[in-house]
């Protein structure tokens, strides 16, 4: 399906999402208490199958955080970029883990980068960084480590 | 990542038994930590711990340019280093739209491909390792020292190469560089038989990777497996195929796809994508355009605001470099979609209810490059 194709689609199935189109692929951006029902409608749906999430990260805009959701459809050949934005000082979201797994090692990573909770998940525990570092998140803007990292 | 006090844990269940593979062990081929639990020989849990080689790149890359980050991207996948740059700059390219002359892209796809015939003769070297069978690693690296001496050449370096830049490659070829990689086309050429000789027909081998780490087309697609890994499980996910890069419409060769979906099967789509490389590079060793070797770009790069993603096919699978501007000469935020992580996320579905025998085998069949997971 093409963008617009795409918008339509979408338009029909998700209400209240809101869509954006500047950049490579569509953008919606749905909020953090529908994401879930709308993941298992991309998901499931017979015109979308987005069966496979490619890449999924966090970005801090300092005011707020903002999960980035890629999606690919391995049958239709489609893409889609999925936003939700979160509070900032309490994120929480629902996990995806049940939907697409890879969501559960991505999570992982962005629970412990960025302190997103994610609720449900199966193992929500640091995947990478060392014990003791929860409650810092080093891909927040205002991280400071003077020990480990060196200013360019 | 556990603490070292935790590196040996003590199972609570009747029968059961813990084990600790890693993060020191040959077959892990870097530093990554499994604690994997049994019950007699059979693995009920799979627990990879990450993080013993994590530089925070991400984070590193926000201080830095769009013209030094590529340079850091060398040292995430080593194997892929050519092809991770590549990624990077298509990046940049994409988001200053800058069109690049034609012999840089020729450069490009011919260090692309040599790159992942170097990467996949180390895979096939140390999977045979793995198994028990020493000599082929000497094979293999005799081929490869050929393709490393080429990067050298042109390059100035073996491993981390550095060699794309926004807007083409560094420098021209080497003048020698044509005449070494016939040279190495030919002796490839009457040594690759010889690798199916050794291993690929040996009856020991065939036994001990045939019908284990089962992975389903659905459970690939889940677990968002690509490359070799995903492609021998039936998906058709070559991004040279499906979202051609550089010069890859123009060209002949075939997405190798396997429907086995064992560790024998993603053995065979590596050994015929080396055939595939193979080929490419033949159709253009001969048809380098004169020209210049990089488009003129501004000695400062400043994309404009907004998001863009690129991905390319590393020997791993696909590489996503996502990127937020804010229109100032360093990225806002980057993010690496590296594909050894989602493949290795993979490797509990594959073995658990298998032999821990096999396991080393399954593990070898991922081709794991630890740098590329942890970042």
């Amino acid at each position: 399906m093409t963008k617009e194709e795409l918008k339509i689609t979408l338009t029909g199935l998700l209400p209240a999402a809101t869509f954006e189109e500047s950049g490579q692929w569509l953008n919606v951006k749905v909020s953090s208490s529908e994401w879930f029902n709308s993941a298992g409608l991309l998901r499931n749906q017979n015109t979308l199958q987005f069966d496979f999430l490619f890449c999924e990260t966090c970005v801090d805009w300092k005011t707020r955080l903002t999960m980035v959701y890629f999606l690919r459809s391995t049958v239709l050949g489609h893409e889609l970029v999925v936003k939700v934005d979160l509070d900032r000082d309490n994120p929480e979201i629902e996990s995806v883990a049940s939907i697409w797994r890879t969501a559960e090692f991505n999570e992982r990573e962005v629970y412990e980068m960025f302190g997103v909770k994610f609720l449900n998940h199966p193992d929500l525990r640091l995947l990478i960084l060392p014990d003791g570092w929860e409650g810092r998140n080093p891909l927040r803007k205002d991280f400071e480590d003077p020990v480990n990292m060196v200013k360019l | 990542m556990y603490s070292t006090t935790e590196i040996v844990k003590q199972s609570t269940a009747e029968g059961e038994m813990v084990i600790n593979i890693g993060p020191q062990h040959p077959a892990t081929h870097g530093v990554l930590h499994f604690v994997i639990t049994l019950n007699g020989e059979t693995i009920k849990k799979v627990e990879p711990h990450l993080g013993y080689i994590h530089r925070s790149i991400e984070k590193m890359c926000e201080s830095l340019s769009y013209r030094q980050f590529v340079y850091v991207t060398s040292r995430m996948d080593y194997l892929s280093s050519h092809i991770n740059n590549h990624a990077c700059c298509l990046v940049t390219e994409q988001a200053l739209q800058i069109e690049l002359p034609a012999r840089a892209l020729v450069i490009r796809v011919l260090m692309d491909e040599l790159t992942r015939l170097a990467s996949h003769m180390l895979w096939w070297a140390s999977m045979a390792m793995d198994i028990g069978a020493l000599t082929p690693f000497f094979h293999a690296f005799r081929e490869r020292e050929m393709i490393t001496d080429i990067f050298e050449d042109t390059c100035g370096t073996r491993l981390t190469m550095n060699y794309m830049v926004p807007g083409g490659v560094l420098m021209d070829l080497h003048p020698d560089f044509q005449k070494k990689v016939h040279a190495f086309i030919n002796q490839f050429k009457t040594k690759l038989p010889e690798y199916d000789e050794l291993v690929t027909d040996n009856i020991i081998f065939q036994n001990r990777t045939k019908g284990i780490g089962y992975l389903s087309r659905e459970s690939a697609i889940s677990y968002g497996c690509t490359g070799p890994v995903a492609r021998a499980s039936g998906v058709s996910c070559d991004v040279r195929k499906h979202f051609p890069y550089a010069i890859y419409d123009k060209l002949d060769f075939k997405e190798i796809i396997d429907t086995g979906c064992d560790s024998w099967a993603r053995y065979k789509v590596r050994m015929q994508e080396m055939r595939q490389s193979l080929h490419i590079i033949e159709q253009l060793i001969d048809n380098i355009p004169e020209g210049d070797f990089q488009a003129k770009t501004k000695a400062v790069l400043k994309p404009p605001k907004g998001e863009f993603y690129s991905k390319v096919e590393t020997a791993r699978g696909e590489l996503g470099v996502y990127i937020v501007s804010e229109g100032a000469t360093t990225p806002y935020r980057i993010k690496f979609r590296s594909p050894g992580f989602s493949n290795l996320s993979a490797l509990e579905h594959m073995a658990v209810g298998g032999k821990i025998g096999d396991f080393v085998a399954v593990m070898g069949s991922i081709d794991l490059v630890i740098p590329d997971i942890d970042r």
